[in-house]
């Protein structure tokens, strides 16, 4: 007999996510629906809607998540595709430079940002801001794109070319396509984290806009447990849909970076 | 104006160091079934993707209709590709991948329904127009490819080893109707694949290619019955491929007998080798007809025939294939028939190497020093001659001068004849006794005793 069963590895991992992960979300769900007093009550999100600032802040946040979301696209697919496309390119160093940002602390590339904006005597403001979220999220974007071009079979482009595809008529009706699912990882990556970032909006427009991210976090530093629990409730609603809304499309095709 | 369809003149194609293509010429005529055959890395699927246009030649011109295609990219060519994995786009079913070529025409969609299920009846699937690609089984796929490629009714449809990924009973269904479309589409196929059998079934015309060459053009009756030389007798079919001697026209030498034959030409007392297919030995009880006896030494059934070794009353080993068995251990008489011997020029009777004289002992070769001693000053180019006898191979690297890689054998009757490919790149040949196998890696030595130096005329 086996001493320990392969599921018995799994144990500390389990662990981790029960105190780490469930177990918060647990207590900020107790808080957004007022158990902590001892009674259910929907009245913190009832509030929510009440208070036109806050909402207004939260279509906000969703439109600059989308704003960012697609400027990365844009560029980001076109800079996937020449680093996957070994005619255009031969090393990996280019892999590496646009990967590089990923492994400097958000908080310093945005404080470079913002002493960069300074250095040419930019104005700090809304433009700021989507260069910023743009420039530290466009790697989550780039990498799951390059990941599945990479990987794709060359003999698809060489088949629509020998159909008669011109170059520019290939692209848009295969290696596009084929790509879908590195696109859909690419946008969850940027889309999820861009809805509740703060800081990044804090110092790229010197306090002047607010994101959801800081509504939340001014709640709770006022000590506004419950109201500030119930946004967070609301953001992570969000998240969940744009997660299953993905998962169904990664279902029938093969997956890129998740 | 003839009726070439392509044309190929002087192609040559390297990547990086490696030649893959070495000075190719050839024409396909309009309508034929023709195939690029031979072992993998012979330069057949280059040859394929040049004429579709996604490799440019680095010299040399391919002609279609007497046009150069060179400067028209893939999809501008009037022909259609039936890829090795197929290809399908998997983000469309069916239809869509067989409309793909049309819808980018700009056939009106009538007309490409039409077409659509028209191919899909040749190919027998019809009713699969909705389905999903990885929904099809790979019997299915290649059918489906096939359709993708036909259905835009190209002037040539080549096929990039499109039965390889098949399982043998599929694989002899598709290749009936494979030439059964061929028949009924009137359209030329160009053909790519290492499978012998395949070839000699389909083509009306075998290219067979090895190292970046065309080794020979033919029928499929032709290079069986007639190869050109060792390499293509050995790699068509089964074959006793035997040194011999022409004596004079229709009359040859080998396995130590004298057998009447049919070829001329070759000159007087002239070392040749001689092919003789399996199944044209024959047994005879008539001491009339006996040409020589030979001993039964295994006896294998094969299905349809028995194939059996025997050894011949002169020491060489021959494979027969007969429909009747003959007991391991009997004595046989045996006679072949003039016509079933092929007799081919030999290729090279001995080594000739290139060299400088280094010292008095010692001979340059390939980058290596030799320790031959000649009476030429150094510095002198020389030609060096080693006979095939007189090289040895051995099993330790480090006891060669050269290091070499077993790249063909060929079983003599009594002996193996090899190609070692050296590290540089250069072909040495050999006669030896021992058994090595293809991809052995072994040293290779020079006996001084058996080698000519004479000096080069520059």
């Amino acid at each position: 007999m086996r001493l320990f069963r392969r599921s018995a590895w799994a144990l500390p991992y389990s662990i981790f996510l029960m105190i780490f992960v469930v177990a918060p979300m647990i207590i900020v769900a107790l808080y957004a629906f007022g158990f902590r007093e001892g009674h259910f009550t929907l009245q913190h999100f009832v509030k929510f809607c009440q208070t036109p600032e806050d909402y207004r802040t939260f279509v906000y946040s969703i439109e600059i998540a989308i704003i960012t979301t697609v400027f990365c696209l844009l560029i980001g697919y076109p800079a996937a595709w020449i680093m996957a496309n070994s005619k255009l390119h031969r090393s990996k160093v280019t892999v590496l430079l646009f990967i590089l940002p990923m492994w400097i602390n958000m908080l310093i590339r945005t404080l470079a940002t913002v002493a960069l904006f300074d250095f040419v005597h930019a104005p700090l403001g809304e433009s700021a801001l989507i260069f910023g979220m743009v420039y530290n999220f466009l790697p989550f974007m780039i990498y799951p794109i390059y990941n599945v071009l990479l990987k794709m079979d060359p003999s698809y482009s060489e088949a629509a070319q020998d159909l008669g595809a011109s170059p520019w008529k290939v692209f848009w009706k295969v290696t596009v396509p084929l790509s879908f699912p590195g696109i859909m990882s690419g946008i969850l990556m940027v889309f999820m984290p861009t809805i509740s970032t703060f800081a990044v909006a804090e110092l790229l427009t010197m306090n002047k806009i607010k994101l959801f991210g800081t509504t939340i976090q001014e709640n709770i530093n006022s000590g506004m447990w419950n109201y500030g629990a119930a946004l967070a409730m609301i953001m992570l609603l969000i998240i969940g849909i744009t997660m299953l809304f993905s998962k169904e499309n990664d279902e029938t095709e093969k997956g890129g970076l998740l | 104006m003839n009726d070439h369809i392509i044309e190929v003149k002087h192609l040559s194609k390297s990547f990086g160091d490696k030649k893959v293509l070495d000075d190719i010429s050839f024409y396909i005529k309009k309508g034929e079934f023709i195939t690029f055959l031979g072992p993998s890395g012979c330069g057949k699927t280059t040859l394929l993707r040049m004429i579709a246009g996604f490799l440019q030649p680095d010299e040399g011109t391919i002609l279609m209709d007497g046009q150069d295609i060179a400067p028209l990219p893939p999809h501008r060519r009037e022909l259609n590709t039936v890829f090795q994995r197929y290809a399908l786009f998997p983000h469309l079913d069916v239809y869509e991948n067989i409309a793909f070529g049309l819808k980018l025409k700009g056939i009106p969609e009538k007309e490409i329904d039409q077409r659509v299920r028209r191919v899909l009846k040749l190919v027998a699937m019809s009713d699969y127009e909705d389905r999903d690609i990885d929904t099809l089984s790979g019997g299915q796929q290649q059918r489906i490819a096939i359709a993708r490629a036909i259905v835009n009714q190209p002037k040539i449809l080549l096929l990039d080893e499109p039965l390889a990924a098949l399982d043998l009973k599929m694989r002899k269904d598709m290749q009936i109707e494979l030439k059964e479309m061929h028949r009924k589409l009137g359209i030329t196929f160009i053909y790519v694949t290492h499978d012998q059998e395949e070839a000699l079934t389909l083509s009306d015309t075998i290219v067979v290619m090895n190292e970046g060459k065309i080794q020979q053009i033919g029928t499929p009756v032709d290079i069986y019955n007639e190869p050109v030389n060792c390499f293509v007798a050995d790699f068509i079919g089964e074959s006793n491929i035997l040194k011999g001697r022409m004596l004079r026209d229709r009359r040859v030498a080998f396995i130590k007998h004298e057998f009447d034959c049919v070829d001329e030409g070759f000159g007087e007392d002239v070392p040749v080798d001689v092919v003789v297919r399996p199944e044209d030995i024959y047994f005879t009880k008539d001491p009339e007809k006996c040409q020589f006896k030979a001993k039964v030494n295994s006896c294998i059934f094969k299905g349809v025939h028995y194939e059996m070794w025997v050894d011949t009353d002169t020491g060489y080993e021959l494979m027969i294939q007969d429909y009747d068995p003959y007991p391991v251990g009997s004595e046989v008489w045996l006679y072949i028939d003039p016509d079933d011997i092929q007799v081919m020029k030999k290729e090279r009777t001995c080594n000739v190497f290139e060299g400088i004289v280094k010292s008095p002992e010692a001979i340059t070769i390939f980058g290596e020093d030799f320790p031959l001693a000649c009476e030429f000053e150094p510095g002198t180019h020389v030609r060096v001659e080693v006979p095939f006898r007189g090289i040895d191979l051995m099993d330790n690297l480090d006891d060669g001068i050269l290091e070499g890689e077993v790249h063909f054998i060929l079983y003599k009757g009594d002996h193996y004849h090899l190609t070692v490919k050296t590290t540089s790149g250069d072909f040495v040949w050999v006669d030896t006794n021992d058994i090595w196998d293809k991809g052995d890696l072994v040293g290779v030595t020079v006996k001084a005793e058996t080698v000519t130096v004479t000096k080069a005329d520059l």
